[in-house]
């Protein structure tokens, strides 16, 4: 809490700063129209003192709150008894009792005396850490602010100076979405190796038997980690999906685009993006209380035995939740299409359908086909569905009417709420992880070049 | 020697007509390839129209009856005899927070040791005085939380003990079932989940009124709760999504806007950022739970933040949202004319003036709505929440960022799972409903800025 109170007090100090500045500056001008004297409007000077008070006080509190407690711990454990036996758990756990001694939730009577007296130490140091942060941010606010101060002067380049840490601060922030690729990559390369010194690649890529079996630590009993039963089933739920998602979805584009009037288009097309906002969970829910049921009475009605949750439901619902996706990609790729391309066909006496099928879809498939590939890749990263509508069984079968078990629904089983990063049985997760990150990468990237060459087309 | 003119004009007539009727039969069939191609058209929009309706007409119907419970209406008297604790401790002047903890907690010992089911019983059998043979009947048609509801209101309000309070207090989830209908009547005592002498005293108290569906705020004030499936609630959930929104807003949405400022007013064209540009709308494509995999070894097992917090939940929230709203608010920097820029730069505003005084404030609608639709998107998502995870089962409401949590959609898919089907069915849809009334009026909300800020150039 008192790091809270902390950076009020340094915001509320950067604000007194900037007022400083400001009124210097004024000062500086001579009053009244002199302001023209000053290089950069008052505000700048403001803002430049400001900056100078703020900044290093807050670098100093960010690395003293990260060094701190490690400094506190290693320097209380360097004469606990007993500590060179310990593993890093029980480290942790004798760490957080000294911390609920010192803080006086813990009945005195079970105290032991080292404990007792590394608590008290523990305190004292903390007391002398706060004590110290406190004063090193004020040190660092005070001087700076009055350095700053002292530099302002009529010809300092103050609104340049201001602009550039804008500009860096603005830099640093589109460094972060390299960041967490980088982040991504490292991670699960990271674990995904873990993962193979337990299990071979070629056992885990080519492998055709998915069954890995419960965490049983140092045992050496793995499972068998195969791929392929869980690739084929992914590739088939999508396939499904695609099926759905294709027919209705370029329909409802070509007659959104060419038929409809705007009245119907103004109302129909917000409807159906609605199905774009829903989220996946409602969609699983949808397709095990509703969709699956519905699809095992038909089964039953026709004689053909249709499990409720099956590749069938979730490929289904799945088709259903990307209609609008390829509807509106391949919207917008088909009114690129060139008026004189449509024209002059209508103008030859093509009905509007000949022209549509014959002129405008061979002028719009590199981009329809991009466009379909970019709902693969969302049809194959699909996770909430799959786990509740495709049944997890992750057996090599082709039949969309069985339960199936996908790779997305098998990171969720391997992982959730298992912290154990030990284990193969965790680790695999990564591993998945990974080849779904290279398989919806690779589709992204194709997509997204064929979807460009083509705009280069007509441009 | 008309003959063969005749003839010919007869034959070239004739072939005319072929022609024609050749023509016409191609016509006829090209203009019902139209047609159809025009119903194929219709027909998938009609599709896709009865998908959203059939989507919303399902959940809306099975979910809107679960905010309706079954609810009993009783007077509870709080029998001192039953009730026998000692008085409040006040916390004394030079006493250390540990020892008035430790006492607080052995009052609230004290107050857990009472007979509160006793309470309960009592209220009904004051009504029906010939069921003092059969207790535990009666006692299973509440719900094993409603004692909890008696024990807070004493803890909230000590002097309550001696008076008689009428209440609502809600029925056990098996008597909702069985008094809406929702498991079959017909079937025989061995798969009926209440015992005989509990159904008939359950239809008896309906008929008479005592018992009645009524509109319950359980389902908007309580945490969820496996002992006693009637009272399980949203507001855990919510905290927990409210939290990760908050975490979203204030971290996603500024980070964001400043990549995205930077990369289209900013950034030089060079192989840097062309390789961010890429990078991004790579970014956006990632399956969603594979930043939940990062969030687990990135902030789980390298940086030890806590498990099934809505702090880690949060972060890989923002992290996911960031590639849509860099990409909206680049889409509304793209959509202000180059004439603005041009103006103000001739004016002699600098390069940083120009952006911040006049590009931004033209696009602020552009980015409100993108911003909004990111944090809309990040609030329906569940995947990266199992992985982290926030899918544990959690009883409490959250009051800070860092204690265990669920979120809304996490726990649509709890509910999902749960074994009592019949009811838990309508709760989920319920829960649902919520969830999309969120998430609608933050759409909502952004078309109608979008409507009210937009500028045309």
């Amino acid at each position: 809490m008192s790091n809270l109170v902390l950076i009020a007090v340094l915001l509320a100090l950067t604000a007194v700063a900037y007022q400083i500045g400001l009124s210097r500056s004024r000062v500086l001008a001579g009053g009244g129209r002199g302001s023209s004297r000053l290089h950069s409007r008052p505000g700048y000077y403001g803002a430049l003192v400001a900056l100078w008070c703020a900044l290093p006080a807050f670098a100093i509190f960010i690395v003293w709150s990260w060094i701190e407690p490690l400094i506190v711990r290693s320097m209380l454990l360097a004469d606990f008894p007993g500590v060179a036996e310990m593993s890093s758990h029980q480290l942790d756990a004798l760490m957080r009792r000294l911390h609920s001694i010192a803080t006086g939730f813990v009945d005195p009577a079970t105290v032991q005396p080292a404990e007792a007296e590394a608590a008290a130490r523990m305190q004292h140091l903390q007391a002398i850490g706060q004590t110290a942060k406190i004063g090193l941010m004020a040190v660092f606010a005070i001087v700076g602010l009055l350095y700053a101060r002292s530099r302002l002067a009529p010809e300092l380049r103050a609104r340049n100076q201001v602009e550039k840490v804008t500009r860096i601060a603005l830099a640093v922030c589109s460094g972060i979405a390299i960041l967490t690729t980088v982040g991504i990559v490292l991670s699960m390369f990271g674990e995904a190796m873990r993962f193979f010194s337990f299990v071979s690649p070629l056992d885990f890529f080519f492998g055709t038997k998915w069954d890995p079996r419960f965490s049983s630590v140092g045992t050496g009993a793995v499972g068998s980690f195969g791929l392929l039963p869980l690739l084929a089933g992914t590739l088939l739920v999508s396939a499904i999906a695609l099926l759905v998602a294709v027919p209705i979805g370029l329909m409802t584009a070509i007659y959104m685009s060419e038929y409809a009037p705007a009245w119907f288009r103004s109302f129909a097309k917000p409807v159906i993006e609605v199905l774009a906002g829903i989220p996946t969970i409602v969609y699983g829910v949808f397709a095990l209380l509703i969709v699956g049921p519905f699809f095992a009475s038909v089964g039953e009605m026709i004689g053909v035995q249709i499990r409720a949750t099956s590749a069938l439901t979730a490929g289904f619902v799945m088709g259903v939740m990307i209609i609008p996706f390829v509807s509106s990609l391949s919207d917008d790729i088909i009114t690129q299409v060139p008026r004189s391309l449509r024209d002059g066909s209508l103008g030859l006496g093509a009905t509007r359908s000949e022209t549509i099928r014959k002129v405008v879809l061979p002028a719009a498939l590199p981009g329809i086909v991009g466009a379909f590939l970019l709902a693969a890749s969302r049809a194959i990263g699909e996770t909430m569905i799959v786990v509740l509508a495709a049944g997890n069984s992750p057996l090599l079968h082709a039949n969309p009417l069985e339960a199936v078990s996908t790779v997305t629904v098998s990171i969720v089983n391997q992982l959730t709420g298992d912290t154990d990063f030990a284990s193969p049985q965790s680790l695999v997760a990564f591993a998945l992880g990974l080849t779904l990150f290279v398989i919806t990468l690779g589709l992204n990237v194709v997509a997204l070049y064929i979807v460009r060459k083509y705009r280069e087309q007509y441009e | 020697m008309s003959t063969p003119t005749d003839a010919a004009a007869a034959a070239a007539l004739s072939a005319h007509e072929q022609r024609t009727a050749r023509i016409e039969k191609s016509l006829r069939r090209r203009h019902a390839a139209e047609r159809r191609f025009r119903a194929f058209g219709l027909a998938a929009v009609i599709a896709g129209l009865s998908f959203v309706a059939i989507l919303f007409a399902s959940i809306l119907s099975r979910g809107l009856p679960a905010f309706w419970q079954a609810t009993l209406s009783v007077d509870v008297y709080f029998d001192p005899e039953v009730i026998k604790v000692s008085d409040r401790p006040v916390r004394g002047a030079r006493e250390a927070p540990g020892a008035f903890h430790e006492r607080t907690m052995a009052w609230r010992t004290e107050l857990a040791m009472v007979n509160w089911n006793r309470l309960l019983e009592d209220s009904v059998i004051r009504l029906k005085p010939e069921l003092e043979d059969s207790r535990r009947d009666v006692r299973a048609l509440f719900t094993s939380s409603e004692r909890f509801r008696l024990r807070d209101r004493v803890i909230e309000d000590p002097s309550l003990i001696g008076k008689t309070v009428r209440m609502n207090l809600l029925a056990d989830a098996n008597v909702d079932v069985w008094l809406r209908g929702n498991i079959d009547r017909s079937l025989p005592d061995s798969q009926q989940q209440l015992r005989a002498r509990v159904r008939e005293l359950a239809d008896k108290l309906h008929e008479e009124g005592v018992i009645a569906i009524r509109f319950s705020r359980a389902l908007f004030t309580n945490p969820d709760s496996r002992s006693s499936p009637a009272s399980s609630g949203l507001a855990g959930a919510f905290m927990g999504s409210l939290f990760m929104m908050l975490i979203v807003i204030f971290l996603s949405v500024p980070v964001a806007v400043a990549s995205a400022i930077y990369l289209e007013e900013f950034a030089p064209k060079n192989r840097m950022t062309d390789l961010i540009e890429v990078n991004i709308n790579n970014l956006a494509a990632v399956p969603s739970i594979v930043f939940g995999l990062l969030g687990a070894a990135v902030f789980i097992n390298w940086i030890k933040l806590p498990l099934s917090a809505p702090l880690v939940g949060g972060l890989v929230l923002s992290l996911m949202t960031l590639p849509t709203v860099i990409i909206a608010t680049r889409a509304a920097l793209k959509a202000i004319p180059p004439s603005i820029r041009q103006a103000a730069l001739g004016l002699g505003a600098s390069k940083v003036q120009t952006v911040f005084h006049h590009v931004l404030p033209l696009a602020r609608p552009g980015i409100l709505t993108g911003s909004i639709i990111g944090v809309a998107q990040a609030l329906g998502e569940t995947a990266p929440l199992l992985l982290i995870g926030m899918s544990a089962f959690v009883a409490n409401i959250p009051s800070t960022p860092l204690e265990q949590s669920t979120a809304l959609p996490v726990q649509i898919y709890l509910w999902q799972g749960n074994e009592l089907r019949n009811f838990f069915e309508a709760r989920t849809s319920a829960a649902i409903i919520v969830l999309l009334g969120l998430m609608i009026s933050l759409n909502a909300l952004a078309i109608w800025l979008r409507r009210k800020f937009e500028v045309r150039w």
